[in-house]
């Protein structure tokens, strides 16, 4: 089996424990305003890849994982090739690699042949880093064009099955940086005991380039990345829950 | 076996019947594997010292870069009276000693060259007493015209087009490291005694010239040594016997280094492996009682501080070279022991503490000898210190130790030396970018004509190549065939140059702290590593047009197609790279070397790569004419594509074995790209670290900051908190707002690993 592969990062630092390789499959469905990989969203693209060859490159880097570290697998949607990274953790499993993914659950459904697959990679999946973009339904719907309420039952699921969870928010002046939005999340994540951590990103423009490369036109064109204080701030709100 | 009063508590052995300095560590240091936890901040004469220091670096600066300059007195270890950082401070240091008679102050050093010295004079605004370009025109020679004397028209055009490049022949060779430890183990009249044993047991009595120069060396030893003893004197210091303390040893070692910068300007003044050596005279002070944590720290501020200030009169084009008044003043810490023990002790955390005590600073060039073994929390607090002032460099003892033992010290930038039984013959690069040109060319030059206006014939007057586009094969027959020629000639001039720095600027006070029998290194160097390896690529896995000028010589290149670039861990690449180090330094072994030296080469440019690159064309592998090299055997700018870990890779593949003066990288990782926050960047430091050197890898440079802060510094140099902003650069450390604005772009221009 084979997958859209869309680039590889040897030095993954702030992807999860450790030292970590990363891959970032290629095809995306969530239309994200504030999107830094708006290159991975076609499904089409991307460099067919198998398991093997990903794990004999992810493997070139072992001696500075140490004992946390391992692969990444991030997109784009990993989920989107649901498929795929079940086979490359059942790999990387045998190889004694650690595994984690990184997604935005937005595939997830309790609906087969879904929930089968997913449920057999999560089998080989040491933790994953799930995002909530927001905790509103409109404002999500507004923000990614997507529901949020299969992504939360994502998280439901995850924490039924005890897998260890890192949650990420994204910190978007005027868009996720309300205190009703960071309290509402923290009070979500506080059902979930399997959260190890959360984790607030500031929202940068460094991908911002990319729109502009597919000739579209940026969403959050003038939206500024938010203040050191706003982001103390959300921090204390969302990761300590003050 | 005889126990000196002053070696009271030590263990005895082998050192104290004859000079072995590591069998004294070895028996008697302490190691340590706590953590940073016990160490002490800055006294409160530190702070004075330092924040005196500072104005005059800062009064320095405004001052055009020179404070003061001597014009009238020859340096030499007793040239000038005592200095002090401030007459009125002189009370509050606890480690006395300057090269001249004030801070700061670039000494009178004429052996080298009397031209080089009275143009470094001129160029601050100095006028050197007339009477000395008489003496030595007239009734002494130095080393430069004696090296000019000998050179052939062939070594000329090699030096005047830069396919040989930074040739010590306009200044000192550097890179001795005296064993300054010996001064404090053992006293002066200990060591004159034994090289007097040396002048005696010194060749049968039948005069062959090995004998009658090594003689004469020897005696001029000895006469260093006496000079030493009268230049401590001076500061009211006798250093005949062995130093009773802690305070005593810092001292005395502190003068032997001071023999060296008052006599010798070498491009590389380093002060060598003295951590862990003096930290069992501190632990044997602590555990009496007779100084507590706070005065051993104070006593290691005040010795870095001393190395803060080494300064050297230099002219313009020595600073092009080497930018931001480098002496390397090389000091390591940590390492294992032969028997496998750490000989990471508190000193080693001390002198890392003192980046934080007083701040960060481009000198002494701060090197951690790492090696995974080493006590996890003082790799923890060496990444620290290093995401905190992008100050210290990392060496893999590893790689090190099996070749030069445990008591090595680095004695340039990066390259090792056992300490006190080994000097090195430096000898700058050899330009491969420019030989791959000349091969392609015929031996002509793109830049530089001769006389009738014509591109100048440097190399062999080989057939070029006439082909619209390049041909791997033929391309690299005609290569191999140029870098013969270039190795013999390289080594040539390097005998000549080797042979008059003993002849005309010996270095007498270094030699005398260093075993009669040495063992002698015969340093060579490559530039243009990089882009010669992506050119290779490129004509082998893309198609290279060539771009001629009316001569018909080719000035440019077309690459049709991509290629894989050396810096992606990509084996087609790398493969090129092992085979090109490989090469040559099998050429540079076929040759004589100067009174039998080792040859060895180096893959390390320091900030030259700017000056080398200037002098030479367009190459194969896009890279435009005349712009920089990247640095040592960093990949070329742009090269990278897949990350930190790839690049370093595809370093690590170089085999240390073939390039055992070192070989140099410099990594610039933004903060955020190293973890989200400091327990997370500490640790995948240390990974970055463990990994790296795991692989095989030699030598790397850390600096953590974005490209942001450069552009600022660049932009407002007068920013107090730029004002000892230091980056590693290839192979040393330097505060930023001293480089060039040219080189600051390159900088700046280097691929920064960052993350989106």
């Amino acid at each position: 089996m084979l997958g859209r592969v869309h680039s590889t990062e040897s030095f993954g630092s702030a992807d999860g424990p450790g030292v970590r390789f990363v891959v970032f499959l290629q095809g995306c469905d969530m239309r994200c305003r504030y999107c830094h990989n708006a290159d991975t969203w076609d499904r089409d693209g991307g460099q067919l890849l198998s398991a093997t060859q990903i794990l004999d490159k992810a493997e070139r880097y072992r001696s500075y994982w140490g004992p946390e570290g391992g692969i990444t697998v991030s997109g784009g949607e990993a989920l989107l090739q649901a498929d795929f990274v079940a086979e490359l953790f059942e790999e990387a499993r045998k190889r004694g690699i650690g595994t984690c993914l990184d997604t935005s659950l937005q595939p997830f459904t309790r609906d087969e042949p879904f929930f089968s697959t997913f449920r057999r990679l999560i089998k080989f999946c040491d933790f994953v880093l799930a995002d909530i973009k927001h905790i509103d339904p409109e404002r999500h719907r507004w923000l990614t064009g997507h529901d949020n309420e299969n992504i939360l039952d994502g998280l439901r699921f995850l924490a039924e099955v005890g897998e260890p969870v890192w949650i990420r928010q994204v910190l978007v002046p005027g868009v996720t940086d309300d205190d009703g939005q960071l309290r509402a999340t923290r009070a979500f994540v506080d059902g979930l005991p399997n959260v190890e951590r959360v984790e607030v990103l500031p929202y940068h423009t460094l991908g911002k380039f990319k729109w502009d490369e597919l000739g579209i036109p940026y969403p959050l064109e003038g939206v500024e990345p938010p203040s050191q204080e706003s982001i103390e701030h959300a921090r204390r709100i969302l990761c300590k829950g003050e | 076996m005889h126990m000196r009063e002053e070696w009271g508590g030590f263990t005895a052995g082998h050192w104290t019947d004859d000079v072995n300095v590591r069998d004294f560590v070895q028996r008697n240091y302490t190691p340590y594997d706590g953590d940073e936890s016990f160490l002490e901040g800055p006294t409160k004469a530190t702070d004075t010292l330092w924040g005196k220091v500072q104005e005059l670096q800062a009064q320095e600066r405004a001052n055009g870069g020179v404070l003061d300059c001597e014009t009238e007195v020859v340096s030499g270890l007793t040239a000038y009276g005592p200095g002090y950082i401030d007459p009125e401070l002189k009370d509050l240091e606890k480690v006395v000693g300057l090269q001249t008679d004030k801070p700061l102050k670039r000494a009178f050093m004429p052996y080298g060259g009397i031209k080089m010295a009275e143009q470094a004079a001129e160029s601050y605004g100095y006028k050197i007493n007339p009477k000395y370009h008489k003496i030595f025109n007239e009734y002494h020679k130095t080393h430069n015209q004696a090296v000019f004397d000998a050179y052939t028209p062939e070594m000329r055009a090699a030096r005047h087009s830069h396919v040989i490049t930074g040739l010590p022949d306009t200044y000192g060779r550097g890179r001795i490291v005296g064993d300054y430890r010996r001064v404090a183990l053992y006293g002066i009249d200990f060591l004159i005694a034994k090289k007097q044993e040396d002048l005696l047991n010194c060749g049968d009595g039948t005069m062959t010239d090995d004998v009658i120069r090594l003689r004469e060396e020897i005696a001029e030893q000895i006469r260093a040594l006496k000079g030493m003893k009268e230049m401590a004197a001076a500061y009211g210091y006798d250093i005949s016997q062995p130093a009773r303390d802690a305070h005593e040893a810092v001292q005395w070692l502190y003068f032997g280094y001071l023999a060296a910068i008052k006599t010798q300007n070498g491009a590389a003044m380093s002060v060598g492996r003295i951590s862990t050596f003096l930290d069992i005279y501190m632990q044997r002070d602590l555990a009496a009682g007779k100084i507590t944590e706070s005065e051993a720290q104070e006593l290691i501020d005040h010795l870095v501080l001393k190395f803060r200030m080494v300064k050297f009169a230099r002219i313009p084009s020595y600073n092009e070279l080497f930018s931001g008044d480098p002496v390397w003043a090389t000091l390591e810490v940590a390492g294992l022991g032969q028997d496998g023990r750490s000989m990471v002790t508190k000193n080693d955390f001390r002198f890392l503490h003192t980046l934080e005590n007083m701040g960060p600073a481009p000198e002494p060039n701060l090197t951690v000898l790492y090696s995974k073994r080493l006590p996890e929390a003082f790799r923890r607090y060496a990444a620290k210190i290093s995401i905190d002032t992008s100050s210290i460099q990392y060496e893999n003892d590893d790689v090190m130790r099996p070749v030069w033992g445990d008591d090595y010290s680095i004695c340039c930038c990066v390259s090792a030396t056992e300490t006190g039984k080994e000097m090195q013959f430096f000898g700058a690069r050899a330009n491969l970018a420019k030989c791959l040109n000349y091969a392609i060319n015929g031996g002509k030059d793109a830049k530089f004509n001769d006389k009738q206006g014509n591109h100048m014939q440097v190399g062999p007057e080989l057939a070029p190549i006439t082909s619209e586009y390049l041909d791997y094969d033929e391309v690299m027959h005609k290569f191999d065939l140029m870098m013969d020629w270039l190795a013999g000639l390289y080594v040539n001039i390097l005998d000549l140059i080797q042979y008059m720095h003993d002849k005309y600027y010996y270095e007498a006070a270094e030699m005398a702290l260093i075993d009669t029998n040495v063992r002698r290194t015969f340093a060579t160097g490559i530039a243009g590593f990089s882009h010669v390896v992506d050119s290779l690529s490129a004509i082998k896995y893309a198609k290279v047009k060539t771009v001629r000028d009316e001569s018909g010589l080719v000035v440019d290149y077309k690459v049709e197609g991509d290629f894989p670039r050396y810096g992606n861990d990509d084996d087609r690449a790398d493969d090129i790279a092992v085979w090109l180090l490989k090469t040559f330094m099998t050429k540079i072994r076929k040759h004589h070397t100067y009174r039998n030296s080792e040859p060895t080469t180096s893959i390390l440019t320091i900030t030259s790569n700017v000056v080398y690159g200037k002098a030479t064309g367009a190459l194969p592998d896009g890279r435009p004419a005349y712009t920089p090299f990247s640095p040592g055997a960093n990949p070329s700018y742009g090269a990278e594509k897949n990350g930190l870990l790839a690049s370093l890779n595809s370093v690590a593949k170089l085999p240390y074995e073939y390039a055992l003066d070192g070989i140099s990288n410099t990594q610039t990782i933004n903060p955020g790209a190293l973890g989200n926050d400091e327990g997370q960047r500490i640790g995948n430091l240390v990974h970055v670290l463990d990994g790296y050197f795991s692989e095989g890898a030699h030598h790397l440079n850390v600096n953590v900051f974005g490209v942001d802060k450069l552009k600022d510094a660049m932009e407002h140099p007068e920013k107090p908190e730029y004002a000892n902003f230091t980056i590693r650069v290839s192979g040393y450390a330097v505060k930023f707002i001293d480089l060039t604005h040219e080189q600051q772009l390159d900088v700046i221009a280097r691929t920064c690993h960052d993350r989106m």
